[in-house]
């Protein structure tokens, strides 16, 4: 019963604030409320009985991506988006046709929704849920222990990149 | 309960691919696709959870770290479009349209 309640108070946080995400004009509040959206996601991964997920969700996104985000915004400083259009702007590039997009993306999630809540019971979640951070620990570095490394390299690779490209020549 | 994270997650997909559609900044359109990943990896530990298995978290945790990858090529991307157009509109980057 809380568990519903919480679910439901979490998940009505994670989309108003979304929605507001791409409802702003001003990229710094939409970062801000992001973190409030990845919060209340978090929220619901310690629902799901995934405490380390839930502690990552706040530490790597809402702390370090999300600052990354702030800091770029501040540091162009050009917080406002154009709205005016110039009439050389190609027609289908106009605001009218810009909003069959987001028709389209409505179509799709009602697709979405019909398709996933077809044909799976929806019952409270069976026991035996793996949630211990020392589990996920072995896991990763016996069956995923490539992949973890793989990852790093990954991390590296991008790290490379983000300071060649924006670097000053 | 499955279904009900299902259907937040679908919610939260379809938010952020609206908003790559509605919005003419390329700052808040990285942010969609932030949602969009956050909306998969909710998707990956409901199943995870009514699974009773760790591999959805684990994959979660793969899309974390491809996701702060994704954050700082791209913001660098940004920086440097930025620097030689002064605009974040991705319609003035024509360059490599014919």
């Amino acid at each position: 019963m809380t568990e519903t309640t919480l679910f439901y108070a979490f998940g009505a946080v994670a989309v108003v604030a979304s929605l507001l995400v791409i409802a702003q004009r001003n990229p710094v509040y939409s970062v801000l409320l992001l973190i409030g959206s990845f919060g209340a996601l978090s929220g619901l991964y310690v629902l799901l009985d995934a405490p380390f997920v839930a502690v990552i969700q706040i530490i790597v996104y809402a702390g370090a991506i999300m600052v990354l985000f702030l800091f770029v915004v501040m540091l162009l400083n050009a917080p406002h988006e154009d709205t005016e259009y110039d009439e050389h702007v190609h027609p289908l590039l106009r605001p009218g046709p810009m909003r069959f997009g987001a028709v389209l993306a409505i179509a799709f999630g009602v697709e979405l929704v019909w398709a996933l809540t077809r044909h799976i019971e929806s019952g409270p979640f069976a026991g035996g849920a793996v949630s211990s951070v020392a589990s996920i620990g072995t896991l990763l570095f016996t069956d995923y222990a490539f992949a973890f490394e793989v990852t790093s390299i990954l991390i590296l690779v991008a790290m490379m990149g983000a300071v060649v490209l924006a670097r000053r020549d | 309960m499955l279904n009900q994270y299902l259907v937040l997650s679908a919610i939260l997909f379809t938010i952020g691919t609206a908003g790559v559609f509605v919005r003419r900044n390329l700052i808040t359109i990285l942010l969609s696709i932030e949602i969009m990943l956050n909306a998969v990896n909710l998707t990956f530990v409901a199943f995870g959870r009514a699974l009773g298995s760790a591999d959805g978290q684990i994959i979660v945790f793969f899309v974390m770290t491809v996701a702060a990858a994704e954050a700082a090529v791209g913001l660098a991307i940004v920086i440097t479009l930025f620097r030689h157009k002064e605009s974040l509109n991705p319609d003035s980057f024509t360059l490599l349209k014919w």
